[in-house]
């Protein structure tokens, strides 16, 4: 319907959505709780464009010379740093919020292209381990499954401080997902609404991670690398004390980064947007003189190679993808456009993870659905997506002249708008002007 | 460390804790050690997976025998921030006072603090036995999931905050309970229980002298009317 063409105007400050927001309250009672990321619209790795070389600046020949894309992560303290073939990454996210075919999907599809997976909040299971030929383990304030025989059978460990779609929140997992296993994994009762402590049990502040990622070095015998993950909010000083505290590899997601569960609110209005928070990541690196010693792993709206690109211009080592690893599994497919429509969404709109329906069998612990998704297809998927996000930073890359991928740098951007060129602190296209930079 | 290897005496003033646990890990340890001089280090004897007696002499820091798995560790002193956290199973007894956060999300195992337990004790523990011979302070078993907590003498603020199926037995005072938290009625399975923990932990208490506490479960299911309890 042409509302336009009727002369009828929708408010730009109580649009539908806001209206059928209040509308949702009004009824139940209760704040909405969603997955997915922040959809509200943010400068963003689109608002940077490259300067591809032309006379000043030798390309590169594509398909023909080399643009090595591998990255070694954590070798400033472990024995056994991963060495990884390409620069992205799969995100954390557990077994619980996603069905064992999906994680065993995310491993087998990491492992194919070369690169690392990541458990989440409740452990790891045997799919995971067994398909993932590098496997990071989180270590969560819920500590729900952990146990010091995974923790030695991993080959990083991931301290989690925050995610960037909740910084400052715990987690939740929503009873209808608390199935037999799940419950046995976390030691629930089946069925309950399980929370996630916002704050580990054990220790509290910069001084006490610095001893706790001792004690985790000690059990593991100094052999795997330890990642801290913060959601991106004060990262400039978050990532200085993550480095001091001991980390090898520091993890910043951005408000963009996904969840399987958190309150609209709290994804909508927390947190800072990825570009913004890279420069700050990699000031704090310099600023320490560890920027490449210790490796900073950027997540939250990573979605094509040129995003990659970019954020490894600005300063990232490698990238983390979630909801996009999700999507390469099947999320979202319009094949399933029907049944979410059923569940009052459709195809490209649906975000209701916590709910544990998921047509395409990935977010949800219901047997039939889960057993939707062929977890050798799905890594087959995946692995194709992560090829074509490598080869597209490559072109991209070779474009630059450069043949690693670790060798663009922020003077191979420019930035659309002033507010783009403010936080990755490159200058607007056509002009030379950083705004904030002091001349 | 070659010696070490060989030897079950490990003194901190001349070797590292790295080295210690190094000798602790390696296949096939000693069944008996002794440390001595810990003056209050960090992570002693943590990560152990082996049936082995560790005696340590003196005070120890932050996470001393943590994510312990069968050994019997011994504290001859007070321990830091979460003693025995994540244990799996063993015995870790520590003959003085502990810091806070005592058993944090520890599994299984039987964790015995004969003098005090600070703030936090056996928070998300997970199935692990907590015998504590003085008292605890506030917080202790937050959002405690299984397991036994025992506390001979007082607890502080808020007890068993948030609590999933975990059991609080208390001699003393409760200064306060937290959400969701209720006395309940001790049956005569839970004087049994609570007798083989004493026993356990070494202690004369007598069971009959201690109440119960646990989960009322109101609170495991997000609903507006619950809004205010948090």
């Amino acid at each position: 319907m042409d509302f336009a063409s009727r002369g009828l105007r929708e408010s730009a400050t109580f649009d539908r959505a806001t209206i059928h927001a209040i509308q949702r309250a009004a009824a139940t009672g209760v704040y909405d709780i969603r997955g997915w990321g922040a959809k509200r619209p943010l400068p963003h790795f689109d608002d940077l464009l490259f300067l591809g070389a032309s006379m000043s600046r030798y390309p590169l020949e594509g398909y023909r010379e080399r643009c090595d894309t591998d990255v070694v992560l954590g070798a400033r303290n472990a024995k056994y740093p991963l060495h990884l073939d390409i620069p992205v990454t799969i995100a954390g996210m557990s077994f619980g919020a996603l069905s064992a075919n999906a994680k065993e999907a995310l491993g087998r599809g990491a492992s194919a292209a070369g690169t690392s997976t990541t458990t989440g909040d409740g452990g790891m299971t045997p799919e995971e381990r067994g398909q993932s030929k590098h496997l990071v383990y989180q270590y969560l304030p819920s500590r729900y499954g952990m146990n010091p025989d995974d923790l030695r059978e991993a080959d990083a460990i991931e301290v989690v401080l925050g995610q960037g779609a909740k910084p400052g929140g715990g987690g939740m997992l929503l009873g209808q997902k608390i199935t037999d296993r799940v419950a046995g994994m976390r030691t629930l009762p089946v069925g309950v609404d399980q929370r996630s402590a916002c704050r580990h049990p054990d220790w509290t502040g910069p001084d006490d991670l610095t001893i706790k990622i001792g004690e985790l070095r000690e059990i593991t015998d100094w052999e795997k690398p330890i990642y801290v993950k913060v959601g991106a909010t004060r990262t400039y000083y978050d990532v200085k004390l993550a480095v001091h505290a001991g980390a090898d590899v520091v993890v910043v997601d951005g408000m963009q980064g996904g969840t399987a569960a958190t309150q609209e609110v709290f994804i909508e209005h927390v947190g800072i947007p990825t570009l913004a928070a890279i420069p700050q990541a990699v000031q704090a690196l310099r600023e320490l003189g560890v920027h490449r010693e210790v490796q900073l792993i950027v997540s939250g709206g990573i979605r094509t190679g040129a995003d990659v690109a970019k954020a490894i211009a600005l300063g990232a080592d490698a990238v983390a993808i979630g909801t996009a690893a999700l999507i390469a599994l099947g999320d979202n497919h319009p094949r399933h456009d029907a049944e979410y429509r059923q569940l009052g969404s459709a195809a490209g709109y649906f975000d209701d993870f916590q709910d544990g329906r998921d047509p395409a069998g990935i977010s949800t612990q219901d047997e039939e659905l889960a057993a939707r998704l062929d977890p050798v297809e799905g890594g087959r998927r995946l692995a194709n997506y992560l090829r074509v996000l490598t080869m597209e930073a490559q072109t991209l890359a070779r474009a630059c002249g450069k043949a690693h991928l670790h060798h663009l740098e922020p003077e191979d951007l420019v930035a659309l708008t002033v507010e783009s060129a403010a936080m990755a602190r490159v200058p607007l296209a056509g002009t030379d002007w950083i705004p904030g930079a002091v001349r | 460390m070659a010696a070490l290897t060989e030897a079950e005496v490990v003194d901190l003033a001349a070797s590292s804790v790295r080295d210690l646990n190094q000798a602790l890990h390696a296949p096939q340890p000693a069944v008996s050690w002794g440390v001595l001089n810990p003056r209050g280090a960090h992570s002693v004897a943590c990560g152990l997976k082996d049936e082995v007696t560790v005696d340590i002499a003196g005070h120890v820091g932050y996470y001393c025998a943590g994510m312990n798995q069968h050994a019997t560790v011994t504290v001859h002193g007070n321990a830091g921030v979460g003693v025995a956290e994540n244990m799996m199973s063993g015995t870790v007894r520590v003959r003085g006072d502990a810091s806070q956060s005592a058993g944090a999300t520890a599994h299984g195992g039987l964790l015995v603090i004969e003098g005090n337990a600070a703030a936090r004790c056996g928070i998300s523990m997970k199935g692990v036995d907590i015998v504590v011979g003085g008292n605890v302070g506030h917080m202790s078993a937050f959002m405690g999931q299984a397991g036994r907590l025992v506390v001979c003498g007082d607890a502080g603020d808020a007890l068993g905050d948030s609590l999933y199926e975990a059991r609080i037995y208390v001699k003393g005072t409760v200064k306060s309970l937290g959400a969701d938290c209720v006395e309940k009625e001790m049956r005569d399975e839970h004087l049994t229980e609570l007798a083989e923990l004493l026993k356990a932990a070494e202690f004369d208490e007598d069971p009959a002298d201690f109440r119960r506490y646990g989960s009322a479960r109101q609170l495991y299911h997000f609903k507006v009317d619950n809004s205010t309890a948090y």
